[in-house]
C-alpha cells in the first residue's frame, strides 16, 4: 500500500509534465489525422478517378509508404530531409511523417469505399440527368463515407499509437515524458502502465465517438 | 398520326472486337409503347442503354425530337457532346433498371426529389409535393419517408419508376424491370406501367414478360444477334410470326 501512495505522490509531482506530454500527443495525433485525411481523400480520388498516369504515380506512392515502417518514415523525415536543405524541427518532421503515413491508409480506405458502391448507383444518377460532380456529391460520397467510417476510426486510433514513435527524434510527447519521469523515480512498471492507460483512454474515446457517429448516420433498413 | 419522337438510324455498338449492335433502324412516334423482346445477348438492353448514353456507340445516329443524342457531326467529324449537354439530354429520357438502383441513403421521397431539385432547380417544397404526387400515383403515398432498405422489391421498383417519371421525361425506358422480382411482386409493377401507358406516355420496354408485352404494346420489336429481326403489331407477332427465329424464340419463351 505504501508503494501505491508513493506512486500517486509521484504522479502528483509530475502532473504538469504528464499533462504537457498528453497535450503534445493529442496535438500531434489530431494534426496528422486531419492533414493525413485531407491528403488521403485526394489520394483515394486519384486512385479511383485519375487518369492512367496519375493512378500509376499515386499507386506507387501508397504502396511505397504502406510498405515502409512508420519509424523509418519518422527518421527519414527528420534526418534525410535536412540533407536536401529542408530543415524541419522534430515536431514538424514528425507530424509530416505521420500525416504521410496516414494519407496512404486513408487513400486506400477511400478508394475501397468508393469502389464498393455498385455501378448501378452511378447509372441511376446519370439517368436522371445529374452531372458527374452532382453524382459524386449527392450519391457516391455520402454512401462511401458511411462505408469507410469504421476503417477510418481505426486508422485514427493507429495514428495515436504511432505518435509514440516521435519520441525517438526528441518530441516531448507522452511516452518521452513518461521515460523522463521514470529516469527520476525509477518506477518504471507503474509509470509505463499509467502511460498505457492514458493511451487506452484516448483510443477508447475515439472508438466510442466512431460508434456514435456510425449509429447516427446509419441508414434504416 | 402523331409526330416522330425517336429515330434510330444504323446504330452500331461494339465492345472491343465483339459487335453487339450491327446497324439498328427504328422509328418511334409519340405515345407509342414498344416492347423489345429477344434472347439474352441479342442486344436489346444495349440498345436501350445507348438511347440515354449509358453506353457509347460507335456508329449511327439516335435522334430524340430531332436532336442528336450523344454525338454531333462537326465538319464531317463525329464528336462526343460535352458532359453537360449529355447530362441535359439524359434528363429527357427516364430509365428504370432491373436492379431498381434506388439511392439507399435517401428516403423514397428524397430519391425522387434529388433530380427535381438539382437538375430541374425546383424549390424543395415544390419538389416534395411532386414526389408525393407520384408516390401516391404508384400507390406508395404512405411510404414517402421510408428508406429503400425498408421496402419490398416491388415497392422499390415502383419508387424507382416514380423517380424517373417525376422528371417529366419525353420517353421512358424500362430495362427488364420485373426480372429481379419475386413472381408475386411482378403484378404491382406491371400495373404501374399499364397506368402510364394509359396516360399516353411514350415507352420502350425490354422485357421477358411476353404476356405483358402482348397486352401493353402498340408494337413489338424482336431482336436477334444485334439486329431487328422482325417487328409489328403484337397480335401478328405473337400469333403469326413471320420469321423462323421468332417462332423458335416464342416456342421457348413463356408466352402461352
Amino acid at each position: 500500500m505504501m508503494d501505491f501512495s508513493a506512486f500517486i505522490d509521484q504522479i502528483w509531482i509530475a502532473r504538469y509534465v504528464i499533462l504537457k506530454g498528453l497535450g503534445i500527443t493529442i496535438s500531434i495525433s489530431a494534426l496528422s489525422i486531419i492533414a493525413g485525411s485531407l491528403l488521403g481523400v485526394l489520394v483515394g480520388l486519384s486512385l479511383v478517378y485519375g487518369n492512367r498516369f496519375l493512378r500509376l504515380v499515386v499507386r506507387a506512392y501508397t504502396d511505397f509508404i504502406r510498405g515502409t515502417p512508420v519509424l523509418v518514415l519518422v527518421l527519414a523525415s527528420y534526418y534525410v530531409l535536412s540533407t536536401i536543405g529542408i530543415e524541419l524541427g522534430p515536431l514538424q518532421a514528425g507530424v509530416l511523417a505521420l500525416a504521410i503515413f496516414c494519407s496512404s491508409h486513408v487513400g486506400e480506405i477511400v478508394r475501397g469505399g468508393l469502389q464498393a458502391i455498385p455501378q448501378g448507383q452511378t447509372e441511376a444518377a446519370k439517368a436522371i440527368g445529374l452531372t458527374f460532380r452532382q453524382t459524386f456529391a449527392y450519391v457516391l460520397w455520402p454512401q462511401a463515407l458511411r462505408q469507410f467510417l469504421p476503417a477510418w476510426v481505426n486508422t485514427a486510433a493507429e495514428m495515436v499509437k504511432a505518435s509514440t514513435l516521435l519520441s525517438v527524434i526528441g518530441v516531448a510527447e507522452l511516452l518521452l515524458r513518461t521515460q523522463e519521469i521514470i529516469s527520476r523515480n525509477f518506477m518504471s512498471l507503474q509509470f509505463y502502465f499509467f502511460a498505457g492507460l492514458l493511451y487506452f483512454v484516448i483510443n477508447y474515446g475515439i472508438e466510442r465517438f466512431g460508434k456514435y457517429v456510425e449509429r447516427k448516420t446509419a441508414v434504416p433498413s | 398520326m402523331s409526330k416522330v419522337l425517336l429515330e434510330i438510324q444504323g446504330l452500331r455498338k461494339q465492345y472491343g472486337i465483339v459487335e453487339v449492335l450491327k446497324g439498328v433502324d427504328c422509328t418511334m412516334r409519340e405515345g407509342e409503347v414498344i416492347s423489345i423482346i429477344g434472347s439474352s445477348g441479342s442486344g436489346k438492353t444495349t440498345m436501350l442503354r445507348c438511347i440515354n448514353m449509358l453506353e457509347e456507340f460507335q456508329g449511327g445516329r439516335i435522334r430524340l425530337e430531332n436532336e442528336d443524342i450523344g454525338y454531333e457531326q462537326a465538319g464531317g467529324v463525329r464528336k462526343r457532346k460535352s458532359e453537360k449537354d449529355i447530362a441535359r439530354q439524359r434528363a429527357l429520357t427516364g430509365m428504370a433498371f432491373q436492379q431498381f438502383n434506388l439511392f439507399p441513403h435517401m428516403t423514397a421521397a428524397q430519391n425522387i426529389m434529388l433530380g427535381l431539385v438539382k437538375v430541374k432547380k425546383m424549390p424543395r417544397d415544390q419538389a416534395r409535393s411532386v414526389a408525393e404526387k407520384w408516390l401516391d400515383r404508384v400507390g406508395l403515398a404512405s411510404r414517402a419517408d421510408h428508406y429503400p432498405g425498408q421496402l419490398s422489391g416491388g415497392q422499390q421498383q415502383r419508387v424507382a419508376i416514380a423517380r424517373a417519371i417525376a422528371m417529366a421525361p419525353r420517353l421512358m425506358l424500362f430495362d427488364e424491370v420485373t426480372s429481379a422480382l419475386d413472381p408475386e411482386l411482378v403484378g404491382e409493377v406491371l400495373q404501374v406501367i399499364n397506368g402510364l401507358a394509359a396516360d399516353g406516355m411514350s415507352m420502350l420496354l425490354v422485357t421477358h414478360e411476353m404476356r405483358f408485352a402482348y397486352e401493353v404494346s402498340s408494337r413489338v420489336i424482336f431482336m436477334n444477334q444485334g439486329v431487328i429481326c422482325e417487328e409489328g403489331a403484337p397480335k401478328e407477332m405473337f400469333v403469326n410470326p413471320k420469321t423462323e427465329r421468332l417462332a423458335e424464340f416464342l416456342k421457348t419463351s413463356s408466352f402461352n
